[in-house]
């Protein structure tokens, strides 16, 4: 759990900012991804109707989510899916483990996975030498190129097509510069055919898991995450304990929502749902499909029932693509698995305050994000709420690391403000008086960072309190 | 192995969470598809070959007909077939009426454990269908013993065979209709088109790990 | 968003200046009353108001901004309509009172203030539905569209509408109208250097435009991004919405 580096944010921030190129690419794609979903979702009345449909459909999900998982684990293991639990990432990585060395598999091919990231499985597995090759063509490239995604949904969208060119000609064997984006996914193509044939286990995530049938969906473009859970012996499949919905009719709507939010489709090439393993006299489909359920903190966000609407998150991905604060800094400048908005609120109730804070400072409230989340997720007043928790005045805080900002400066400094605002007198003066100095204070403090790329602000002579009085306007 | 003690520690803390008073909203979906066949065929047909999908709508007397003439224009070499399947004696007469020039004919009878090797260079394979949904443009396939999952999977080109009267307006009409709640098969899929992806500098590129090429043959 | 039903036009209102014109842009909220009283509405400025939380309620300091929005419920204690001159602050005096209040004796009251919460624009458009005579020589403009004023409150639409029916105003749409301007309040000082960078953005799709002027709706907004300007030398004028209206309709 958590980075081997400190997490820096500032410093992150500042090389982001720097880097005209990544800057480039991001304010493209995000362009892009923004257009591709109004198109995709052109009457804005059924849009409205439907993303109040699924964050219905998810809340009903949520409240009822420990029958839902129980039931969801009855039908996969009467279905022949075996289930297991873990409570952190730890547990989830041994679990896979458990399987490989079962399997006396040296490496494992897998579909895009978040909650894989999440259990910086790539790396446990890489300790106990078995070899994670990742099939999704963004994610090939960044494990080539040993960075990790910077994108929910589109892993790789920082690099350009040379980047990729030469990451491909330096690091797979006997390839040939190009920058031919289709002869670079054939390259792609071939290596991965390798594999796909002769790995033992396969491992996916899950989109959506049904309650009702015990079936676990699997949406994709490339076929690679087909192959991945198709062709090994055994597939693994993990998931966070809040994808699972109660029933089949669930996920039409949430199908359209998250294609759609995420890629602008109005459906992806595939969608695959899988309810077994090899039954019977079918020749092909693993032998063993394995279900990992992971909290890793979920259920404690699920205790608060304001901060519980954090899990209805499907990982779509369009808070990113409309948040202005990502499109300038990129993912990676957030430190952790989940980026952007989501990652604002998910990050710190999962890795604690004093982690990851800062995160929730990253934000204007501008409220981009919330107008487009697939299931309402209301992402401008839990970043508040996070906001609160960490100075947790009230000492009702329930996020790890509740109340790590208390200081006493800031607290009098608020503390003044109010009683300012709260007398009219003391307000009157405070005026006045920043009517007769204000435009003379010292840059030093908030003054000076705000004077860094902007002329101070100009406090009037005269306050409209005044003007109002002069002027005759009743008080009442 | 401490997997049981996890599952009883999660699932307490999820009882204990309070999550059962979460408010659920009244909130109906947005009117649904509703179109007569002819207009759910013409839907799928423009969805579908948007995306890159060869859709052909053929005489149901006629389809193996159209299937040859495919076969030869684009030069299979082998074509991966299930004998069991519905469609699998008209492809065999039909074959062994006049096979020049047609892709050798391929069964999946072996585990892919076995067959793997062979599976993995062979150009096309052709499945029946379970039905389509109009709505958002994609076949349905339910696999089965006799034409298994990698059948429009590992081939380059996969030719679905979709009965007009099985294309409904949307999933939810499908699975309502089809009573899908009462049981899912091990392994159910939608297919839109042919594999694509767009990761590099957002470049659509068709023909990644799944097939280059998807057929449709709509037969009326 | 969902429908509101409006006051009579004839109704007395109140004035809520915010701290920020108070402090700033008094010319502006003497504008907003003239504009106002020019057209038939008695205005009320309750001498004791001051600011309506939002600096404390979003930096983490609840108890401090349920005080201060205490004061502003207590003080326009009677039931007339409240006009703001700015989205942000009528966005959390009608949207934010009501759960900042939730579970407090003071529940039933905030809510009732909530709902007399109108932006300017919104007021003068539907309510008083002015009508403008443009006295002004031609000037091409550009908008800036706040994000509260945009999301929370949904008054751009108002806001145009008046621009619009000033003949000799040419009003060129900014590129990337809807994206933040990066002031977000504290955050333009907690997060120093994405807000620069989200300014200067802003800056540049201004001077793009070609006007030479830029007209908002907040003061917050306004003071962000002329500050920006006034910095990097750009000499585009920046003007509250409500001093832009008054000083074309007479003939400044």
């Amino acid at each position: 759990m958590g980075n081997s580096k400190r997490f820096d944010f500032e410093n992150n921030v500042a090389g982001a900012l720097a880097d005209d190129q990544l800057r480039r690419n991001l304010r493209n794609a995000m362009d892009i991804l923004v257009d591709k979903r109004r198109t995709v979702f052109p009457d804005t009345a059924t849009l409205e109707q439907l993303r109040s449909a699924g964050n219905a459909i998810k809340r009903r999900a949520l409240k009822n989510l420990p029958q839902l998982l129980e039931q969801l684990e009855a039908n996969c293991t009467r279905n022949g899916i075996q289930v297991h639990w873990a409570e952190d990432t730890d547990e989830a990585n041994q679990i896979v483990l458990e399987i490989m060395r079962r399997h006396d598999a040296p490496a494992i091919v897998k579909g895009k996975s978040m909650v894989s990231e999440e259990m910086h499985l790539n790396h446990f597995l890489e300790e106990n030498d078995i070899e994670a090759m990742e099939t999704d063509l963004g994610e090939f490239i960044i494990q080539l190129n040993h960075e990790t995604p910077s994108h929910i949904i589109v892993p790789a969208i920082h690099k350009n097509k040379d980047e990729v060119a030469t990451i491909f000609h330096d690091k797979i064997p006997d390839t040939p510069y190009t920058e031919n984006v289709e002869e670079l996914t054939d390259i792609a193509r071939v290596v991965m055919r390798k594999r796909f044939a002769s790995a033992k286990v396969g491992l996916s995530g899950v989109n959506f898991a049904i309650a009702e049938t015990g079936t676990l969906l699997l949406v994709e473009n490339e076929g690679n995450g087909r192959m991945c859970t198709t062709v090994p012996d055994a597939h693994v499949a993990v998931m966070g304990l809040e994808k699972v919905v109660e029933k089949l009719s669930d996920v039409p709507p949430l199908l359209r929502l998250l294609t759609g939010s995420a890629t602008g489709q109005v459906i992806t090439t595939y969608v695959n749902m899988i309810s077994s393993p090899r039954k019977g006299e079918e020749k092909d489909g693993p032998k063993e499909v394995h279900l990992i359920i992971l909290d890793n903190g979920r259920s404690h966000i699920l205790a608060d029932p304001e901060l519980r609407q954090t899990l209805l998150c499907i990982r779509c991905g369009t808070c990113l693509n409309h948040c202005p604060v990502y499109v300038r800094i990129g993912g990676h400048a957030y430190g952790h698995v989940y980026p952007g908005p989501i990652g604002k609120i998910l990050t710190p109730q999962m890795e604690g305050l004093k982690e990851a804070g800062v995160l929730a400072t990253a934000s204007s409230l501008c409220g981009a994000c919330g107008e487009v989340c697939p299931v309402r997720i209301p992402i401008p007043d839990l970043i508040r709420r996070l906001r609160n928790e960490s100075y947790d005045q009230e000492g009702s805080a329930v996020v790890e690391g509740a109340g790590y900002k208390k200081n006493l400066a800031e607290t009098l400094v608020w503390k003044g403000w109010e009683l300012a605002n709260r007398s009219p007198l003391l307000n009157e003066i405070g005026t006045r008086l920043a009517g007769k100095v204000g435009n003379r204070m010292p840059k030093i403090g908030p003054l000076k960072k705000w004077t860094r790329v902007r002329t101070s602000p100009q406090v009037a002579p005269t306050s409209l309190h005044e003007r109002a009085r002069k002027e005759g306007v009743k008080d009442e | 192995m401490s997997s049981h003690t996890a599952r009883e520690r999660i699932l307490s803390r999820l009882h204990a969470s309070g999550t059962h008073q979460t408010e659920v909203p009244e909130a109906p979906l947005p009117p649904q598809l509703s179109l007569d066949l002819e207009a759910r065929i013409e839907r799928l047909t423009e969805l579908m070959t948007a995306i890159r999908t060869e859709v052909h709508i053929v005489e149901a007397d006629s389809w193996i007909e159209t299937l040859k003439r495919l076969a030869r224009e684009k030069g299979w070499k082998q074509m991966l077939y299930g004998p069991g399947a519905t469609i699998g004696p008209a492809i065999e007469s039909a074959w062994s009426a006049d096979s020049q020039g047609l892709p050798d004919l391929v069964t999946y009878t072996e585990p892919v454990e076995t067959f793997k090797d062979d599976l993995f260079h062979i150009d096309a394979g052709i499945t029946t269908t379970r039905g389509a949904v109009a709505d958002t443009g994609a076949v349905v396939l339910w696999p089965t013993v006799e034409e298994p999952r990698l059948m429009s999977l590992v081939p380059a080109v996969h030719v679905a065979v979709l009965d007009a009267d099985t294309v409904y307006n949307s999933l939810t009409e499908m699975m309502a209709a089809e009573h899908w709640s009462d049981g899912m098969p091990t392994n159910a899929l939608l297919i839109s088109g042919p594999s694509k992806t767009a990761d590099i500098e957002f470049t659509l590129v068709f023909g990644v790990h799944g097939p280059k090429e998807l057929i449709v043959l709509v037969r009326k | 968003m969902e429908k509101r039903t409006y006051p009579d036009p004839s109704s007395k209102v109140y004035f809520f200046g915010t701290c920020l014109v108070d402090a700033a842009y008094p010319d502006a909220g003497m504008a907003a009353i003239k504009l106002l009283e020019s057209h038939g509405v008695e205005v009320v400025f309750p001498q004791d108001q001051s600011c309506c939380g939002q600096p404390a309620y979003n930096s983490g300091f609840v108890q401090e901004a349920r005080a201060v929005a205490r004061n502003q419920i207590r003080v326009f204690s009677k039931p007339y309509p409240i006009v703001v001159p700015s989205g942000s602050c009528a966005g959390m005096m009608k949207h934010h009172y009501p759960p900042l209040f939730a579970g407090t004796p003071d529940e039933a009251a905030a809510r009732r203030f909530s709902e007399r919460v109108y932006e300017l624009s919104e007021y003068l458009a539907t309510v008083v539905a002015v009508n403008l005579e443009d006295r002004g020589d031609p000037v091409t403009i550009t908008w800036h569209s706040s994000c509260h004023a945009l999301r929370e409150m949904d008054v751009i639409r108002h806001s145009k509408a008046l621009i619009r029916q000033l003949k000799n105003v040419t009003l060129v749409e900014l590129e990337r109208e809807t994206e933040c301007c990066g002031f977000g309040g504290t955050f333009a000082v907690k997060q120093a250097a994405i807000s620069a960078a989200m300014v200067k953005d802003k800056v540049d799709d201004i001077t793009r435009t070609g006007a030479s002027t830029l007209v908002a709706g907040d003061c917050g907004c306004l003071m962000n991004i002329t500050g920006a300007m006034a910095k990097a030398g750009v000499t585009i004028a920046g003007k509250h919405l409500a001093e832009f209206l008054w000083e074309r309709t007479n003939g400044q």
